[in-house]
């Protein structure tokens, strides 16, 4: 029971970054009709956004200390960043230590920048060629987008921890009567699965509630009658193409303290991200983010000793497994709608 | 003769010369000059050229005539190799057999996987294939290496050891891959003024089953078969209004197409005589789907020179380091020269890959068709200027569709 | 890459009649080994991975080569050839031949590295292969470059693989393996925490992870720790939590991960989220081991590393003579201390062109004779030896641990304790390495 309990946390977590990655790239797909492969990348640059602030937030002066020496036997350079110079070293260390979360006001723009750019300098000459040829444009633009990470980051992970209050974790298993320490779970991926939560209701809502959201459904139905009635639906596809990639940056932002980032995470989360994508059915919204739970969970499930002792290497092939009996029951995913994608 | 009208004969000519005069044509810098940096007129590169074409040529007969998108035919080129080398060690070193075992294991899991993966069209079909991949990937990786029942050697990759059983091997033989006693690692070279040729056994038995199955492609793709496979792609829903049934013809297409990365496959283990995992990754399929794309997919040139770009790439530009650069650009003043280097330096030696990002959009973007559409502007561009119909060059380059 | 006369007949017949005549082809026999440099220059491969995870690493790796060609060339502060005990080499190249080298990029692949290597080899030339960053490529190209008749110096590989089941006579590895690793470790975690622990083990489920967890799991089990499991995970996996939430509830109050690259800075961040070291089980406080640890990995799991244990082959932070000649000279060259690859890499090079020297040779098998069983000292190491029976170094190992304070970016990583050369020794035969076969050395030509 209680490994039962504890696995379908980890499958929550793991499932909320895989619901939030499909969700925007079907969001892409929906509105704009565009594979798009470069979405691992955006998730990537999303992550190096918190990077790149922690970085600027820990720009420092530098004083050289006679009493000590570096690893050469020089006097060493003492750092001190601007900010605890300017506001103190409490607050100064405070805004260090939160810039996690700090990063999410600054990656939105960033993101959505990214986003429009994308949008309108490539993906848009790229909406009457075939699949295969949007799949390589993208794929290219990965490549170069995460070279030029790399060639700024280097290729080794950096830590990014989150903030101190969120460290360490949460005895669940002594809310519900077991001895303590039988089922905890860290602060961090609880904060992660209750973000991943309400961005995924904010979509929701946002499509659902709001005048935009509805043109923009309608627009995917059927684009041409949506646009005859004088309604200028281009211009709100590149606007949910950057909501996409807002979201894909989020998650990625919000990503870093699980894992330290590194410039090839977007290619690692790329080929589980379409396999979620068309489990959960092509353009089917609540299917990519029912396909993401549910791929998470299985995959922590088959983790368990008891299931690689049934069944060798199951750990290793769950997802595939899963998406390969889904699609032989299921023509089109989970919640797939006809005709899409499949000629 | 052949069969072939006379487009297609001068292709195909055309091919088994550039083939087996690759030797002289890719080795056009002295050896000792700065830019010999750019040959590729080795063996090892040179058996990549024409081993990754056969792969490009068959994923071609599915992807360009039915487009039928598999993302998952690696896990053919990595069974192949595994059959290969499980004769090495089991056998002989003799390749025909091996080459034999290659072929028919590719095509008896690319009629399984076939089978199945055909029920479904497009991109379903693409997650289909990638997940059979990929399991056979992890399988391969890891739990297929265990010491009790070590199929695959993991992560070091399948290889032969002294102490196999080796059933036909005997004295005087070669101990590496060979072709009834004439070993696939056996060079000569011949030395011509400022310049070294080499000539390597196992180079010139892969272009042979390249040009023999580039001939076997064009026959295919003329063929009414072919012509079947074409209407799938177009429109397989009124195919079937007609009351044709497709699926058993995308499934031969599949399971060509899967026979030769089979033997493509068998041919990486009879130039080099080990088998890894990794030649099963989706990496690895994707990267057949970048040649196929790139060089110009439908057409029957087109994934043979993707083939040789995206392996000219991988092998040349990531050799190229600093010191290189400095010596090319030593003729320039001190400032300018460390300036010019600072400017190259991100897409050279561990940048390629940026590079190849950079080419991989600049030719989607400007050349639709591939690299063999670039080839026809300029056939074009030749063509009117000289007035000539039909030069071979815009023969050569002309699509089949 | 054998040249039988056979072979070469039945080419020029095959292919190259009335091209030119026979006797512009040069013969097999006219080198007697293969890429025998002819003019005034020998040039080595330096084949270490440049893009994916470890293309940092491999940076490194190809700093610290080109700062050895630089010292075999006499430029430069001479670095560890004035600390050597052989003092074979002058300064002025190798064999009197200046040194050049080319560079590859082996992708930490299997196919790419062999690729990257032969290119090396059939086009430039190459007499000697340095270099890489895991076991499943350096064991790859061992393969190759016996076959092809060069010199395979090895640089970082620890499955106890490479000098056990796959080695081979013309492949040399300085780094220490799993086997050393566990009879390093094994008494200071018996000093520092108790006989009576429970350890859980999450092995990486390829090769190398296999042969660790067995060497770590043995060496610890005979200082009387139990091991409770030892959990296989994918080497793709980039979230180990579902592997981690259930260890405090199996009763071990010990986690080994054997892990190395992006998965143990994964596995441990995640370990440390899940506040495991902030937990006691058996009355006794939880503690995390990782075996094999690098400078590059200490950074990517930044204060997480803070008191894990883990061994290394050398650290920047020892005070021998050597040591000390190395890192000044790489530290001023480059501004940062040499990472434990860096310095096998380094070290490699010079005992290759050392042991050409004293062979007065650059044939493979000159150079075989002249390392097997050399014994030398002065390149940070402490003495060592180069064993004979399967071309491993033997060494002193290093025990060392995440430091508390860390004062700069480099010394996040303290020596806890120099294991002495004798307490890693095993016999040859050690049925952790059987099963191999050195062959015996292959000129090519």
């Amino acid at each position: 029971m209680d490994a039962f309990i504890i696995q379908i946390l980890n499958g929550l977590d793991k499932g909320s970054a895989y619901a939030l990655i499909a969700l925007g790239l079907t969001l892409i797909f929906g509105t704009l009709g565009v594979v798009n492969f470069a979405h691992g990348a955006l998730f990537m640059i999303g992550a190096f956004c918190a990077v790149f602030l922690q970085q600027v937030l820990s720009i420092s002066t530098v004083a050289i200390d006679e009493t000590q020496k570096d690893f050469l036997g020089n006097p060493l350079k003492v750092e001190t960043p601007y900010v605890e110079n300017w506001f103190g070293p409490e607050l100064g260390g405070a805004i260090i230590d939160w810039s996690v979360p700090l990063a999410l006001i600054f990656a939105i723009p960033v993101m959505i920048a990214v986003g429009f750019i994308m949008e309108r300098g490539l993906i848009k000459h790229f909406y009457k060629r075939p699949h295969a040829d949007q799949i390589l444009v993208t794929f290219g633009l990965a490549i170069v987008l995460q070279e030029v990470i790399k060639y700024f980051y280097g290729a080794n992970p950096i830590p990014t921890p989150a903030p101190d209050v969120f460290k360490g974790s949460f005895d669940f298993g002594s809310l519900l009567g077991f001895d303590p320490n039988v089922i905890i779970y860290p602060y961090w991926r609880m904060v992660y699965f209750g973000f991943s939560m309400v961005i995924i209701a904010g979509i929701f809502a946002f499509l659902q509630f709001t005048t935009f959201g509805m043109v923009v459904r309608a627009g995917m139905v059927d684009r041409e009658t949506v646009s005859m009635l004088g309604i200028n639906i281009d211009k709100r596809f590149t606007m949910m193409f950057g909501i996409a990639a807002a979201v894909a940056g989020l998650a990625g932002v919000m990503y870093t303290p699980i894992n330290p980032p590194n410039y090839h995470m977007g290619m690692d989360f790329l080929v589980l991200s379409f396999v979620v994508v068309v489990v959960g059915g092509m353009g089917s919204l609540p299917g990519a983010v029912l396909a993401g739970f549910l791929l998470g969970i299985l995959e922590s499930f088959a983790s368990t000793t008891w299931a690689t002792t049934t069944i060798p290497g199951i750990n290793q092939i769950i997802i595939y497994l899963v998406a390969i009996i889904v699609l032989l029951t299921r023509p089109r995913g989970l919640m797939g709608r006809k005709g899409v994608m499949e000629d | 003769m052949l069969g072939l009208n006379k487009n297609d004969r001068t292709l195909l000519v055309i091919v088994a010369v550039l083939a087996l005069l690759a030797p002289f044509i890719l080795n056009p810098f002295p050896t000792d000059s700065s830019l010999a940096q750019f040959n590729a007129g080795y063996p090892d590169l040179m058996q990549k050229f024409v081993i990754f074409g056969i792969f490009a040529i068959g994923f071609n007969i599915l992807f360009g005539l039915t487009g039928y998108l598999s993302f998952g035919h690696a896990a053919f080129l990595g069974i192949g190799s595994y059959s290969a080398v499980w004769i090495y060690k089991l056998f002989t070193y003799n390749v025909i057999p091996a080459m034999m075992l290659s072929v028919v294991m590719a095509a008896i899991f690319a009629l399984l996987i076939g089978y199945i993966s055909l029920r479904r069209s497009g991109i379903y079909f693409s997650i289909l294939t990638l997940a059979f991949a990929q399991m056979s990937f992890a399988l391969a990786y890891s739990v297929l290496s265990n010491p009790k029942f070590n199929l695959t050697n993991g992560e070091t990759g399948l290889q032969v050891y002294a102490n196999d059983i080796q059933m036909f091997h005997r004295d005087g033989l070669p101990d590496f891959p060979h072709i009834f006693g004439l070993s696939m690692g056996s060079t000569s070279k011949l030395p011509l003024g400022a310049w070294e040729f080499q000539f390597n056994v196992g180079y010139y038995f892969c272009a042979i089953l390249m040009i023999l199955a580039f001939y076997f492609s064009i026959r295919l793709f003329r063929s009414p078969f072919g012509m079947m496979l074409r209407a799938v792609k177009s429109n397989q829903q009124r195919m079937n209004y007609t009351g044709l049934n497709s699926r058993p013809y995308t499934l031969a297409a599949f399971v060509i197409s899967g026979m030769f990365a089979g033997l493509a496959g068998g041919l990486l283990a009879a130039t080099d005589p080990l088998a890894g995992a990794e030649r099963m990754q989706w990496t690895a399929s994707g990267e057949v789907v970048l040649m196929t794309i790139l060089g110009g997919a439908g057409t029957l040139i087109g994934p043979v020179l993707g083939a040789g770009f995206i392996k000219y790439f991988e092998n040349i530009f990531s050799k190229i380091n600093d010191q290189v650069l400095h010596q090319w650009v030593s003729f320039m003043p001190d400032g300018l020269e460390d300036f010019v280097v600072a400017l190259i330096h991100p897409f050279i030696g561990k940048g390629w890959h940026l590079t190849l990002g950079i080419l991989f959009m600049l030719v989607v973007i400007f050349l639709p068709g591939g690299l063999v559409e670039g080839g026809q502007r300029i056939g074009r561009l030749f063509g009117r200027k000289k007035r000539a119909e039909d030069t071979a060059d815009a023969a050569a380059k002309t699509p089949a569709e | 890459m054998s040249k039988s006369d056979l072979t070469r007949r039945g080419v020029m017949k095959a292919g190259a009649a009335g091209l030119a005549v026979p006797t512009i082809f040069t013969a097999g026999s006219a080198a007697a080994y293969t890429n025998e440099p002819t003019g005034g220059s020998v040039t080595l491969g330096f084949n270490v991975p440049q893009t994916g995870p470890y293309a940092d690493e491999g940076n490194d790796e190809l700093l610290a080569q080109q700062l050895a060609v630089e010292h075999l060339n006499g430029e430069g502060d001479g670095g560890c050839l004035n600390t050597f005990t052989s003092k074979a080499l002058q300064g002025n190249g190798i064999l009197g031949k200046k040194v050049e080298f080319v560079t590859g990029d082996t992708q930490t692949k299997s196919d790419a590295a062999r690729a990257s290597a032969k290119s090396m080899i059939e086009k430039d030339g190459a007499v000697m292969i340095n270099g890489g960053s895991s076991s499943g490529v350096a064991i790859a190209v061992q393969g190759l470059c016996q076959e092809a008749g060069v010199i395979f110096m090895a640089g970082l590989t620890h499955s106890n693989d490479t000098t056990g089941k796959d080695k081979k006579a013309n492949g040399f590895r300085h780094f220490f393996n799993g086997y050393m690793s566990g009879a390093a470790l094994a008494p200071v975690l018996e000093k520092e925490y108790g006989k009576d622990r429970r350890a859980y083990h999450l092995t990486a489920d390829y090769t190398w992870g296999w042969t660790q967890q067995e060497s770590i799991a043995a060496a610890t089990e005979a200082t009387g720790w139990e091991t409770v499991n030892n959990v296989l995970t994918p080497l793709a996996s980039t979230d180990f939590s579902s592997y981690i939430a259930p260890v405090l509830n199996s009763g071990a109050d010990v986690l080994v991960l054997n892990h190395y690259g992006g998965n143990m800075v994964n596995s441990l961040t995640n370990a440390i989220q899940f506040g495991l070291l902030d937990k006691e089980v058996n009355g006794k406080d939880f503690k995390i081991v990782v075996p094999l640890y690098s400078e590059l990995m200490a950074a990517g799991a930044g204060e997480n590393i803070k008191g894990v244990f883990g061994s290394m082959n050398w650290n920047w932070q020892l005070q021998d003579d050597g040591t000390k000649a190395f890192v000044k000279s790489f530290g001023e060259k480059y501004g940062k201390p040499p990472s434990n690859s860096a310095q096998t890499c380094y070290a490699q090079t010079l005992l290759y062109a050392d042991a050409c020297e004293r062979a007065g040779t650059f044939n493979p098998c000159g150079v075989v004779e002249a390392l097997e069983g050399f014994e030398f000292d002065g390149l940070g190491n402490g003495p060592t030896l180069y064993r004979a029976e399967d071309h491993q170094c033997f060494k002193d190992v290093l025990v060392v641990k995440g430091a508390e304070n860390p004062t700069n970016a480099y010394d996040t990583l303290e020596i806890v304790e120099i294991t002495p050369r004798a307490q890693v020794e095993y016999a040859p035969d050690h049925p952790m390495f059987a099963g191999g076969d050195l062959g015996s050395c292959n000129p090519g030509a």
